[in-house]
């Protein structure tokens, strides 16, 4: 007995894009963010948002269909920063857009300025980050990715990120008002390099809330490969066998045309890919940039 | 027949390979020998880290392998250290470590505390979502020379003033060095929530760890 799939919709002011079990996977380009990137911090301090207009286009030419978007820079004004940059990034390009950010009150400031229908990245099980966000994603009218993680370690055991999963569906859709469709789970995607049975349980979790739930899900895609040699290539592995157990989006390096290519073959076998039309289209768009 | 050498080049050659049982088995083959527990930590395990440790900063090594070696050495000290304690080993210092409340990341952290453990710090690890309350604890507990707050996020971040406050209230601020990083921390943000010390990566952090102990016991020696 499964769920019945459902459909999360996405908007900018003029394109829509569907996140869904039987559609093709929905890349979340994960460039837009200063964590580890110390000399794009220095230039968003000091006001130089030059880069992100060069990561939107080689995210959009890699094929992003969403960008995620974080400002997370220590001791800056964080909302106003990220306001901004939806702004811009807006300007640049009609992809939706992800807002990321781990401060409330940023994601209030993007939310209040995007054009659209957002994705607001994220909340966890915990009742406090659902009281403080969940009332936003409602007023704004977005969708939400959610963690089934709480307050104590990420939890390795299937059953209970299953259980948390329940949790957090329970309470957005009853207490909040959120569609079950608008809810977006994060199966918590954990790096091989610490623990090679991680990726295992991960996709346990995935088949599990497809069957069970019927939402889409999203992952940071490129977590699983850090600390390994030769990332992109686990990442091109990685990335079909989990939406094989019932992924529709990831959060992930569109620039990678290896890990870009992998999702797309990926969609054919899947069968979200009608006659592989979307496949050809690419190769000839390819030939003919290469003629 | 087995000689203390081929106990010791054993120990290194298999904690650099994350061969926990065998590191185990050696250790056990040495204590057997009569060996010192302390010839075992600083002739063979040590030595054996840190090179896991530069093969690592190299980029020879990858995380899975820092983690095996962290673990295979983990394993032997679970067995050395109340022998250890016994004849009163000086370590290079007590690092004292956690990641902070809110918090559940924690590769970072272990790297950096395998790294620690290759300079020869004894490192007590409280593992992730440590309260300030905890820190304290631990601090009266362990009388660490460092204590060290690791963060990933930049709303954990401020956890790091909450436990800096907390380690003023109970008294225990001037006892401790007190050193902070994770992903998104920078030296300014150490600086302005009133850190000791603040390291980039793993190896930077041994380095500066080592520093700041010796300008604290210059100071306190003075």
């Amino acid at each position: 007995m499964s769920a019945e799939p459902l459909e999360t919709r996405l908007r900018s002011a003029t394109k829509e894009v569907v996140i869904g079990h039987g559609h093709r996977f929905c890349i979340i380009g994960e460039r837009i963010n200063p964590t580890g990137r110390r000399i794009f911090q220095e230039q968003l301090r000091a006001g130089d948002f030059s880069a992100i207009e060069r990561d939107v286009k080689a995210q959009v030419e890699g094929g992003a269909d969403v960008l995620d978007v974080n400002m997370g820079v220590p001791l800056t004004d964080e909302p106003d920063l990220l306001a901004k940059a939806i702004q811009l990034v807006q300007s640049h390009t009609d992809l939706p857009i992800c807002i990321d950010s781990s401060v409330v009150e940023a994601l209030e400031a993007g939310l209040s300025v995007y054009q659209g229908r957002a994705l607001v990245n994220s909340i966890t099980a915990e009742d406090d980050r659902m009281a403080a966000i969940l009332p936003l994603v409602k007023k704004y009218d977005a969708a939400i990715i959610a963690l089934p993680n709480d307050h104590d370690e990420i939890p390795m055991e299937a059953d209970k990120r299953l259980d948390l999963t329940a949790k957090i569906i329970r309470v957005a859709t009853t207490e909040y008002g959120i569609a079950q469709a608008d809810i977006v789970i994060d199966p918590l995607a954990m790096p091989i390099g610490a623990d090679t049975g991680n990726s295992l349980v991960t996709m346990e979790c995935m088949r599990r809330i497809r069957d069970e739930f019927g939402v889409n899900m999203t992952c940071g895609a490129s977590n699983v490969s850090f600390g390994m040699p030769d990332r992109h290539t686990l990442g091109a592995a990685w990335l079909p066998m989990a939406m094989t157990a019932g992924l529709t989006s990831a959060i992930m390096d569109a620039r990678s045309p290896q890990i870009v290519d992998s999702v797309k073959a990926a969609d054919v076998f899947l069968n979200h890919d009608d006659w592989g039309m979307a496949w050809i289209a690419a190769h000839r768009a390819k030939q003919a940039a290469s003629a | 027949m087995t000689t203390p050498d081929d106990v010791l080049k054993g120990l290194y050659d298999e904690t650099l390979v994350g061969n926990a049982p065998r590191v185990l088995e050696l250790t056990e083959e040495g204590l057997a020998l009569g060996m010192e527990p302390q010839s075992l930590l600083f002739e063979a395990l040590i030595p054996s880290l840190e090179e896991v440790g530069a093969r690592f900063e190299r980029g020879d090594f990858f995380v899975p392998e820092m983690l095996i070696a962290g673990r295979a050495m983990a394993g032997a000290m679970e067995r050395l250290r109340p022998l250890l304690a016994e004849t009163g080993v000086e370590t290079v210092g007590k690092f004292l470590m956690g990641t902070v409340k809110g918090d559940v990341h924690d590769i970072g952290k272990n790297l950096v505390n395998i790294m620690l453990e290759g300079a020869g710090f004894e490192v007590i690890d409280l593992g992730v979502q440590v309260a300030p309350e905890k820190f304290v604890a631990a601090i009266e507990e362990h009388h660490p020379d460092i204590v060290g707050f690791s963060a990933f996020l930049t709303t954990t971040m401020p956890m790091f003033k909450a436990n800096i406050n907390a380690l003023e209230k109970a008294g225990l601020r001037d006892q401790v060095v007190v050193m902070v990083g994770g992903a998104p921390v920078t030296q300014e943000y150490a600086d302005a929530v009133g850190a000791d010390g603040y390291a980039a990566d793993a190896s930077a952090c041994v380095k500066r760890a080592k520093d700041l102990l010796h300008k604290r016991r210059a100071t306190v020696n003075a």
